[in-house]
């Protein structure tokens, strides 16, 4: 009964996302305020159905209703609770669910604090924003709905890959997808702008928020994801370049774009048509991610269900979308006027080459993750492009904007003095070299480790350096330094969170690329194994019982008397066998020990590394996320308020303009 | 330099399209430098065989565990399995832990090199879902004539995840 409200819900949610999408746009071409008014409520009532309809759902699965299709395949009554929400999303027709719950909330949320936005712009960007929804309520409603029924009812449901019964899933998908699907909201402002056919500094300040927004979520959700590979996959990796991944990083890196270039549209009103194209880009890139992913073109994790129709119906929605909103580019982005000018050397030429930078590392990514479908399209060999092509593109890429990222704060609008701010740099560059030649000295490193640290300390240094101007450290007395400091804006702070964050999260990749060891032995119970300098004693293997797995449990001891447990779980529900990592985490290196298969003669595989810095990849995006919040904090005071810039906070010389 | 005028708009615009060509011409150059070396083929043992492959190329190999097939040692950490595409058995060593998913009798990648007819793998994947065989494997058994829609998968799964 439940379930079929559920269902309802969602034909009401299609039916009002109609009505969103045409009624406002007739309201504000024939001048009718009412109907232009038509879209908040419609925004609301959509997203309130669409609740209930995921409410239906969640409410099936917590209660192991396996007369539905979807929770029989995906649940099973003796998992544990956190697991039976997860399972939600855990499944191709639930996550599809999650995805437009999460559009219709950005689309509620824009006509919940959109108060200050022109009612003609707000009601175009609804409309937008339901034309996405009818897409995706339609593809849920007539290719993969999660409330069918299944006749007789199983005793019992399938479970859930073991894989997936962990936290790090109950947490990563609705994260990533606020971000992901967050991007529609750029987007939806976007195309609005370009049906009105004007896009001013205002514009770009009503946007901002919104990228911001989805953004950190981004930030957070992939790592999540990142994380969750690096603990349960027990391979001890935290980045593959997986195909599944680059769907995600790819929107990542064009948002990440959108976020610089739209700080251009706002202070200098410069960079307009490109900012749009980058909100466009932006979540057409997700778009193609939930194609990749959901359509079972790739196989991974993500692709619960190979079913080529579905696949159809995503790539149909794609087509349109993306099509349609460039088309619409095309055509109105040329009548578009041209902002403020400016020097090559300058803020806005130091957030151009970030742009530039930006885009092309996404279009390797696109091209990496696109070939091996291409080719086996037209010639039918199967290849795959793995970490190597990645590393041998991306990375060259994000050194000069690593490099350019260290200036970029440092120079002015408009008209930017390099030779000045080099010279303000001088901490950062004997940073660098110090560092860099320490670790050459010191560890014998390769050249891609010395640039590497080199590069992190350049920036963190850079980023300190930035801050000491503004507060016109060591120039002024501490008292003056210490009442400027807290009087800067905390999106200054936000930025400066944010690129220390890239920093420590360098520092981080540089160390675990190139001082992880690693071995792998067959040990008996009192073996030692000796690493990287540490002693491990292996104490053999135990069996313990979980809530819904049994488990075999290897012990590793340290000197210290320190015990590292990693469990090889059985699923007999789901027939699976699952790996749970031992980590010890310390800022300078994870332990890492995984119990492999039993080798004979009392005899077990162990793998065990030794991963510098890792910690410094999760706090560099903790940072960063962090440095999202910050500013958005800050924003929300003035979000959609396009009055007078607060100026009490401005600084004293022109040099710095605000960074936000 | 500074006393030089701002540069007209479409100086301006023709200099960001320049800048924007040049840096995709970078991009492009090292796209296609990173294929040269990093893309790797797929092969089921049979085509493998008669490729003729040297070791210094990075190949994936794909196809059945063998049933029984799987041994460990002599090294120490090392596995020794057949990949099998139903025509063509090919001997794979790796060392290192298995994949969770890794079973007799069912699909599995190999990525490696060819030495000497056997296949030093580094690394194995049976990728992450358990219901069904990765793509390009059940590809290379169809094209051997060995596919069984049902006999390959475990059956006792349904759809999902």
């Amino acid at each position: 009964m439940i379930a079929e409200l559920g269902h309802l819900a969602l034909w009401v949610a299609l039916t009002v996302a109609v009505l969103q999408a045409v009624v406002p746009l007739w309201g504000v071409a024939r001048g009718d305020a009412g109907l232009t008014g038509f879209a908040r409520p419609a925004a609301l009532v959509q997203f309130g159905a669409v609740a209930l309809a995921f409410g239906a759902l969640t409410h099936a699965y917590l209660v192991s209703d396996f007369s539905l299709v979807n929770v029989a395949s995906n649940s099973h009554s003796t998992k544990p609770f956190i697991y039976k929400l997860a399972g939600v999303w855990g499944n191709h027709e639930g996550s599809m669910l999650l995805w437009v719950l999460i559009l219709s909330l950005f689309g509620a949320a824009v006509a919940a604090f959109g108060g200050n936005l022109p009612d003609g712009l707000r009601a175009r960007t609804l409309a937008v924003q339901a034309m996405i929804g009818v897409g995706f309520l339609a593809f849920i409603l007539f290719a993969s709905s999660p409330f069918e029924r299944i006749s007789p009812a199983p005793i019992d449901g399938n479970g859930l890959n073991p894989l997936l019964q962990d936290i790090g899933l109950a947490l990563h998908p609705p994260m990533l997808y606020l971000g992901y699907v967050g991007f529609s909201t750029t987007f939806s402002f976007a195309v609005a702008a370009l049906l009105e056919g004007r896009v001013d500094p205002a514009w770009a300040r009503w946007v901002r928020p919104w990228a911001l927004a989805a953004w950190t979520m981004l930030t957070a959700g992939i790592a999540l994801g990142s994380g969750w590979a690096y603990y349960e996959l027990g391979w001890g990796g935290w980045w593959f370049w997986d195909p599944v991944e680059n769907a995600s990083f790819m929107p990542w890196l064009a948002g990440t774009a959108l976020l610089h270039s739209a700080i251009v549209v706002e202070k200098r009103g410069a960079l307009k048509s490109w900012t749009i194209l980058l909100a466009l880009i932006a979540f057409s890139f997700s778009l193609l991610g939930t194609f990749l992913v959901r359509s079972g073109v790739l196989t991974s994790v993500h692709a619960f269900a190979v079913d080529p129709e579905r696949g159809m119906f995503i790539l149909v929605l794609l087509t349109i979308a993306i099509g349609g909103s460039f088309l619409l580019y095309a055509w109105r982005a040329p009548s578009m006027e041209g902002g403020g000018m400016f020097r090559p050397i300058s803020r806005e030429g130091a957030l151009v080459l970030n742009n530039l930078l930006l885009s092309t590392a996404a279009a390797t990514v696109l091209i990496g993750t696109l070939y091996p479908l291409a080719l086996e399209t037209v010639t039918g060999e199967k290849v795959s492009v793995g970490k190597p092509y990645f590393e041998a593109t991306f990375v060259p890429i994000m050194v000069p904007l690593v490099l350019a990222l260290g200036v970029g704060p440092l120079l002015a609008w408009k008209r930017g003095d390099l030779a000045a701010a080099l010279g303000r740099l001088w901490v950062a560059a004997m940073a660098a070299a110090g560092i860099g030649l320490s670790v050459l000295y010191l560890q014998g490193a390769p050249v891609g480790a010395v640039l590497g640290f080199a590069l992190a300390a350049w920036l963190a240094v850079s980023v300190v350096t930035e801050w000491a101007d503004r507060i016109q450290l060591f120039r002024v007395s501490p008292k003056r330094s210490l009442s400027r400091a807290l009087g800067l804006p905390r999106s200054a702070y936000g930025m400066s969170l944010a690129h220390l964050g890239l920093a420590v999260f360098i520092m981080g990749a540089v160390g675990e690329t190139f001082f992880s060891a690693e071995t792998v032995q067959f040990a008996r119970a009192g073996d030692r194994i000796e690493i990287a300098g540490r002693t491990l004693t292996f104490e053999g293997v135990g069996q313990r019982q979980g809530p819904n797995y049994q488990s075999e449990v290897g012990s590793f001891v340290l000197p210290s008397g320190e015990r590292l447990e990693s469990e090889r779980r059985f699923f007999p529900v789901e027939g699976q066998r699952t790996t749970e990592a031992a980590i010890r985490s310390r800022p300078d290196a994870d332990l890492y020990a995984v119990l492999g298969e039993p080798a004979g003669e009392n005899r077990w595989t162990v793998r065990i590394y030794v991963k510098p810095l890792v910690m410094w990849l999760w706090g560099g995006c903790g940072l960063m996320v962090l440095g999202g919040l910050l500013s958005l904090a800050d924003r929300r005071l003035r979000v959609g308020a396009p009055g007078p810039r607060r100026a009490s906070w401005r600084p004293a010389h022109a040099g710095f303009g605000d960074a936000d | 330099m500074s006393r030089r005028p701002y540069r007209s708009r479409k100086n301006r615009r023709l200099a960001m399209i320049a800048g924007g060509l040049a840096f995709l011409g970078i991009a492009a150059a090292l796209v296609f430098t990173a294929f040269e070396d990093s893309v790797v083929f797929f092969f089921s043992p049979t085509d493998l065989t008669a490729k003729e492959i040297g070791p210094d190329r990075r190949v994936r190999v794909g196809g059945l565990v063998e049933k029984g097939s799987v041994t460990q040692g002599p090294g120490d950490g090392e596995t020794r399995f057949l990949v099998t595409d139903g025509n063509t058995t090919m001997q794979v060593r790796f060392v290192g832990v298995l994949p969770d998913l890794f079973r007799e009798g069912q699909g599995v990648v190999a990525q490696g090199r060819l030495t000497g007819g056997a296949f030093e793998a580094d690394e194995v994947l049976a990728k992450h879902d358990e219901t069904y065989m990765p793509p390009e494997v059940a590809d290379a058994l169809k094209k051997q004539g060995h596919w069984q829609p049902d006999g390959t998968g475990p059956a006792d799964k349904g759809s999902g995840s």
